[in-house]
């Protein structure tokens, strides 16, 4: 199993969400993060959708998409060429200054900021690619992790 | 000149053509309903007895025709009950239009008394629906949902139009019908390629599906199987494409299939499937399904490509733009071993059910209603074991002659489906083939054939018995008969004259003759048929689900 990004130009029309949303879950898609934003254009917006599959899947992934009326453009964006980045915010308990050292300290290490840092907690943010950010959060998951919230991507073809 | 959104309504679907729909009034297409009233000596209104009834009708109509089958509901329950149509159409790419009422725009979201969010609902089964909150948009949405439930492949889509809507004013001009006819350009170098794969292949077979019937390609199909001298075999939803006694016609394919024909895929060196999408009821087992061909995949919708089965070529386009395209790059062939084989194959192997005289047997009463039905006749069915041997014994020589819910196997679609045929197809007889279990489903629209005095022969398979679940009962989980035992008392005769209709029972061949050609001089409106049938008949040859020809079940 692998993650592809695909984005997809949608009309901006109430319900179209819901419809890519419905269609996933009737072809039993995988999504592991969907966004949605306008673009210059207000009666269209992006989706970035970071999906879960092989290449087959994702060859039927694209052209169900494509297939729905309210969707422009469908296009399959990769890490390496693309301007793609996700906002990861973590929430930890640091109840020592060992522990805060060492958040601070791995922080470092993924150009991570530490935004918050009150009482017995610290919050990490970290805007990186999806790859980037599931390695800091396996590093990150050997602390004790309060919660942990991440934007899902947003992508753009250089 | 100003209109209100019931009479923009009307206008558009008269500018599209439209002159019969089928419908269910309620409190939320009151406007509508009276806009029908002023324009009834244009649009002829067909009251059913259920929503589910009018939404099968519609699709009855559009497969017997090839028009937009037209169906109107109102909000809330009137709205649901047209989704198990509307799904039926979605999985059979059957284009129709569902115009469904909704509480005004200022109750909306507020489980106001028979709301329901219709849009939503029908997300999964409408090529695309649309809720229209602004008269001024309603007549561009009608346009336009017209024109997405005939491009490309074909199916429903939705119009949800609120109360206020229909009663508020704007201004409306008619428009002239923008011609759908999409052209899908394909290269003479894609031609030439696959003109080249077919050329070499010296086991060849087609296998087409429905596509060949939406695009009105069945003589391009011929052309090319004579042409090259290639067999072919056809999914349920094309048949009558191929007539049934031309020697490179191979019968149906997939679970009920022809024994015959399963081997010829199997064997084959080239599979050439035209507008067919490989479902698990013609590839049972995709791993072993033409596995020794190359696959050349040619289909409308470019997500069926590598969907259900794997291609080594393909094309995106309709059936007749390949096969008339593609006729004057293949060579004159003649495969006269592979052809051999293939007969020897048909003599051998494939089932032939033996008559009876004392009692009814399914491939006789289909039979018997070819016969004297004619090459007219319009087969409808319902669903289940009365389906299966309809599609291998009715014999249909054109399209559009059997009509049948394929993808979502709807138990209940017969009767609704039926009236819809008759309607589109006065001159033509129709005969609805059913089972006990479909029967029950919808037997209330009965009383619209009754109504309409539609001339309908019902023939019911009664074998007091779910037959084709209780078939896999009997072969898959040791015959134990959970649920699949019916055993009504109901009495047809008196049922169908209850409604108004004629009824007759049968239990032996001389019998149902006799009757069945009573039935079809009966102009006057509908009969019903009952014919006994053992309830441990089978659907035979079969291939069990994830199996594959080797496996077939011919005893």
């Amino acid at each position: 199993m692998q993650k592809y990004i695909v984005s997809v130009l949608v009309k901006n029309h109430a319900g179209v969400l819901a419809r890519v949303a419905s269609l996933f879950g009737r072809r039993a898609f995988n999504i592991d993060s969907l966004t949605v934003s306008t673009t210059t254009d207000p009666t269209i917006s992006r989706m970035s959708i970071i999906v879960t599959g092989d290449e087959a899947i994702l060859e039927q992934v694209m052209k169900q998409v494509s297939k729905l009326y309210e969707v422009l453009w469908v296009e399959q964006l990769w890490e390496e060429d693309s301007y793609c980045k996700e906002l990861v915010f973590v929430k930890l308990s640091t109840p020592d200054a060992a522990s805060r050292d060492a958040v601070r300290e791995v922080a470092e290490l993924y150009n991570a900021n530490v935004v918050e840092a009150v009482g017995n907690a610290m919050i990490v943010e970290l805007t990186e690619v999806p790859s980037r950010i599931d390695a800091f959060l396996d590093v990150i998951a050997n602390f004790n992790v309060i919660e942990m919230c991440r934007s899902g991507v947003t992508a753009m073809m250089k | 000149m100003r209109l209100n959104g019931s009479q923009i309504l009307c206008e558009t679907l008269i500018e599209q053509g439209v002159d019969t729909i089928f419908g269910y009034p309620g409190g939320a297409v009151l406007n509508i309903y009276d806009a029908l009233y002023q324009y009834s000596d244009r649009i002829r209104h067909i009251l059913t007895a259920h929503e589910q009834g009018a939404a099968h009708a519609a699709d009855g109509y559009a497969r017997a025709t090839g028009k937009v089958g037209v169906c109107l509901a109102t909000s809330g329950p009137g709205a649901t009950n047209l989704v198990t149509g509307i799904a039926t159409a979605y999985m059979d790419s059957i284009p129709m239009i569902a115009i469904t009422g909704n509480v005004g725009v200022p109750l909306i979201g507020k489980d106001s008394f028979q709301e329901v969010y219709i849009a939503g609902i029908t997300m999964p089964i409408t090529k695309h629906n649309f809720v229209v909150n602004h008269v001024e948009d309603l007549a561009d949405t009608v346009r336009e949902a017209f024109r997405i439930a005939q491009s490309g492949r074909p199916g429903p889509v939705l119009i949800d139009i609120p109360k206020d809507v229909t009663a508020a004013m704007c201004e409306f001009e008619n428009k002239p019908v923008e011609s759908i006819e999409e052209v899908y350009d394909v290269s003479e170098d894609d031609l030439k390629r696959i003109a080249a794969e077919i050329n070499a292949a010296e086991c060849p077979v087609i296998y087409y599906g429905g596509g060949i019937i939406s695009s009105h390609a069945c003589q391009d199909l011929v052309a090319l199987m004579h042409k090259a001298d290639i067999p072919a075999t056809g999914s349920m939803m094309s048949i009558g494409s191929v007539p049934p006694d031309d020697p490179l016609y191979l019968g149906m394919i997939g679970m009920h299939g022809k024994v015959s024909a399963g081997w010829a895929v199997d064997r084959a060196d080239l599979l050439l499937s035209i507008g067919a999408r490989f479902s698990d009821r013609v590839a049972t087992n995709p791993n072993r399904f033409a596995p020794d061909a190359r696959i050349i995949h040619i289909d409308i919708d470019a997500a069926e490509i590598n969907k259900n089965m794997p291609a080594d070529d393909f094309l995106v386009t309709d059936a007749k733009t390949f096969l008339s395209g593609v006729l004057p790059y293949v060579k004159e062939a003649k495969h006269t071993a592979w052809r051999a084989q293939i007969e020897n194959w048909q003599k051998t192997l494939d089932y032939k059910p033996a008559d009876a005289e004392d009692c009814l047997r399914p491939h006789q009463i289909i039979q018997i209603c070819a016969e004297l039905g004619g090459d007219d006749l319009i087969f409808v069915t319902d669903v289940g074991q009365h389906q299966m041997w309809a599609a291998q014994y009715c014999g249909r020589r054109h399209s559009r002659q059997f009509i049948s819910s394929g993808g979502l196997g709807t138990m209940g679609f017969g009767y609704g489906a039926a009236m819809g045929t008759k309607f589109a197809q006065p001159d033509k007889p129709v005969i609805h083939i059913t089972g006990d279990g479909s029967f029950h489903m919808n037997l209330n629209e009965l009383c619209t054939s009754v109504t309409y005095g539609l001339p309908i022969v019902t023939v019911i398979m009664n074998n007091q018995v779910l037959g084709m679940v209780r078939q896999w009962q009997t072969m898959f989980y040791d015959k134990r008969y959970s649920a699949t035992t019916l055993d009504r008392k109901t009495d047809y005769v008196k049922l169908a004259e209850a409604f108004g209709a004629q009824g007759f029972r049968c239990t032996t061949p001389a019998e149902f003759r006799e009757v069945l050609a009573k039935a079809l001089a009966h102009q006057g409106g509908p009969t019903v048929i009952e014919c006994v049938i053992d309830r441990d008949e089978r659907v035979l040859p079969m291939i069990a689900p994830g199996g594959d020809i080797r496996n077939i079940v011919a005893d």
